[in-house]
């Protein structure tokens, strides 16, 4: 099987995160994997694994587009198991909404696609921080692939997966027919630290630099000239700041009623 | 007059809060269009007069619940071209932010999810990096789609009722094709509390419920509220996924949260930290959660949210 994998590198959401200059784009300092595609990485290979790993020809390539930086989130994919990387990048790309940046990944799977046909492609269920959701969708829309989104499970047998996912009123089962796209949950699997091993051998493995005109794609359709919409204006929300607080001493949950009836919240 | 186009998913026999929300935002932008998919029954057609919409579209094929999101974008797409509609508006679930992903695409056109507020000219208002800026956006295309938060709207019915004329909308061949298909679902049992997305007040356990709601479920009973919780308490099984709050789990902006035995991690913030009021009761005095609540209370979750019960009930009479 050949499954790609989208890999985002992203500010930490552990330190305070900002928008700056044009168009506000987040600032891409202290970037990190976003770990929701951790849980897309580690679900691609248990199915490799499964079908007897990169010995038996399956290939897991961890793709990431964004900025120098963004090598280091191919780097720990390959670290964690990924069997190649490729890093798509370039200056025109800075500021893509959701649109152009599926425009972007959508060159990049065909341009991939070309030697051997791409199976599957595994996302997180959204990045950690645009946290729209709206990247796989666009992306399998584009490719013209079915999308199966929020998967809890996945399961791929003889050119079909089956995956199950949550709903509000419901638990589904679902079915398409590969290649397709499946995002996924953090409740898929518990991802794997890159061990010892790992890291030394991912330092073996190739890490394709791809540029839009690689790709094919015209710098006008990407970045903030490329988008479909434009943040006009952001302004950082005060931070929240502490409120009273007591300490119990038998009667807090009097107190707590007085508090909810002072506000009248009863 | 700009055309708004809203999409209604399969609304049962009575529209939901924020289906009203959504007819009520897309009343104040424009002329507006209903596009349903499901069945249409008498009342949702009069609440449809009630708030003002001049049609009602529906799919000339039956069967797009039997699949994910895209053959429902390739209809809403047709519908979309077929009524000139220059905003079309969805909810904010998780199939609505994907419908409209797909749509984006099939009609050149911006989407913007998580919207909580639309001015007249089209500008979206939304939080961004979780609740940490607001921000203002627009589409720069012809067509922009949005999908709109819950509880950001005073449903309000039209000052004069219309009679929506309805339409059938032709679903484009070969929409199911590369669609996955939905082999089996499973309905959950409905728990009798108000929905978590939309509820005035929620209720949420961590860790530190060790295994027990019951203090949660009774404080949330006696409140008339939602019940959530934490990854950690979802994780270990007590609750189901469904009361996951957080950057994984829902978001919620309720009037008032409390926050029982949470420790307050940043994912967890993340869904939680736009409520009105936040009020935490934590054993750890040094808990992230304080930094945030409004009335913080360090102690026994075990004696105070019981004792909050007995004192709510008692002055209810
Ligand atoms: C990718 C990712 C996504 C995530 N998404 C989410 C999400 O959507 N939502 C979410 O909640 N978390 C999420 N998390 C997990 C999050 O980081 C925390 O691990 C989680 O929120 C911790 O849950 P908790 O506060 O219940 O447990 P803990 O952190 O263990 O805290 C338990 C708290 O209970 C207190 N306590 C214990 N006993 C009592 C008692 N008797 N009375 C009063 N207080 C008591 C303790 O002092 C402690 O503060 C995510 C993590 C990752 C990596």
């Amino acid at each position: 099987m050949k499954i790609i994998v989208l890999v985002k590198h992203v500010p930490d959401a552990q330190f305070d995160r900002h928008l700056n200059g044009e168009g506000y784009t987040t600032d891409r300092d202290e970037s990190i994997l976003s770990e929701l595609d951790e849980y897309a990485l580690e679900a691609a290979l248990q199915l490799a694994e499964a079908r007897g790993g990169s010995k038996a020809g399956n290939q897991v390539i961890a793709l990431s587009m964004g900025p120098a930086g963004a090598v280091n989130s191919v780097k720990k994919s390959l670290q964690m198991g990924a069997t190649e990387g490729v890093h798509l990048t370039d200056a025109a790309l800075a500021g893509s909404d959701a649109a152009a940046t599926s425009l972007a990944l959508s060159a990049a799977v065909r341009y991939l696609n070309q030697d051997a046909p791409v199976d599957l492609i595994i996302t997180g269920m959204a990045s950690t921080d645009g946290e729209t959701s709206l990247v796989p969708a666009q992306l399998a829309e584009r490719l013209g692939l079915p999308q199966v989104t929020f998967a809890s499970s996945l399961d791929v047998d003889g050119g079909r997966l089956v995956a199950r996912r949550d709903a509000d009123t419901s638990s589904e089962t679902v079915e398409a027919a590969l290649p397709a796209l499946v995002s996924v949950t953090d409740q898929i699997n518990e991802p794997r630290y890159p061990n010892f091993k790992g890291i030394i051998a991912a330092k073996r493995k190739t890490i394709t630099t791809l540029s839009l005109a690689d790709i094919g794609v015209d710098p006008a359709q990407v970045g903030h000239a490329g988008s479909w919409t434009a943040v006009t204006n952001a302004e950082e929300r005060p931070p929240r700041t502490a409120g009273t607080i007591i300490t119990d001493e038998g009667d807090a949950g009097i107190k707590l009623v007085d508090f909810l009836a002072a506000q009248k919240l009863l | 007059m700009a055309k708004v186009l809203v999409f209604i998913d399969n609304p049962g026999t009575a529209l939901k809060k924020s289906s009203l929300e959504l007819l009520t935002l897309a009343r104040s932008l424009g002329e507006s269009v209903v596009a349903l998919n499901g069945e249409l029954h008498d009342d949702v057609t009069a609440a449809f007069g009630e708030y003002g919409v001049s049609a009602v579209l529906r799919p000339s094929v039956r069967d797009l619940n039997d699949y994910l999101v895209a053959p429902k974008a390739a209809y809403l797409a047709a519908a979309a071209q077929s009524t000139g509609a220059t905003i079309v508006l969805l909810d904010n679930s998780p199939e609505g932010k994907e419908v409209a992903a797909r749509l984006g695409i099939r009609l050149n056109a911006g989407v913007i999810t998580d919207v909580v507020g639309v001015d007249a000219d089209g500008t979206a208002h939304k939080s961004v990096l979780a609740g940490s800026y607001n921000t203002a956006c627009k589409a720069t295309t012809p067509v922009s789609v949005l999908t709109l938060k819950a509880n950001n709207v005073t449903p309000e019915p039209a000052a004069a009722p219309s009679a929506p004329e309805v339409v059938t909308v032709d679903v484009p061949v070969g929409s199911t094709d590369a669609a996955a298909r939905i082999t089996a679902r499973e309905q959950k049992v409905a728990s009798g509390r108000p929905d978590l997305t939309d509820a005035r007040i929620v209720v949420a356990g961590g860790r530190g419920l060790d295994g027990d709601f019951g203090p949660v479920e009774e404080l949330a009973d006696a409140l008339g509220a939602a019940v959530g919780a934490s990854r950690a308490a979802t994780d270990a099984g007590w609750i189901s996924h469904d009361a996951q709050v957080g950057q994984t789990g829902k978001t919620v902006s309720p009037q008032l949260y409390i926050s029982a035995g949470i420790s307050g991690a940043i994912q967890q913030k993340a869904g939680m930290q736009t409520a009105k009021v936040i009020v935490a009761v934590n054993k750890d005095a040094e808990s992230p959660v304080f930094e945030i609540a409004d009335f913080g209370i360090v102690g026994d979750l075990f004696d105070v949210l019981p004792q909050a019960t007995a004192e709510i009930k008692k002055r209810k009479g």
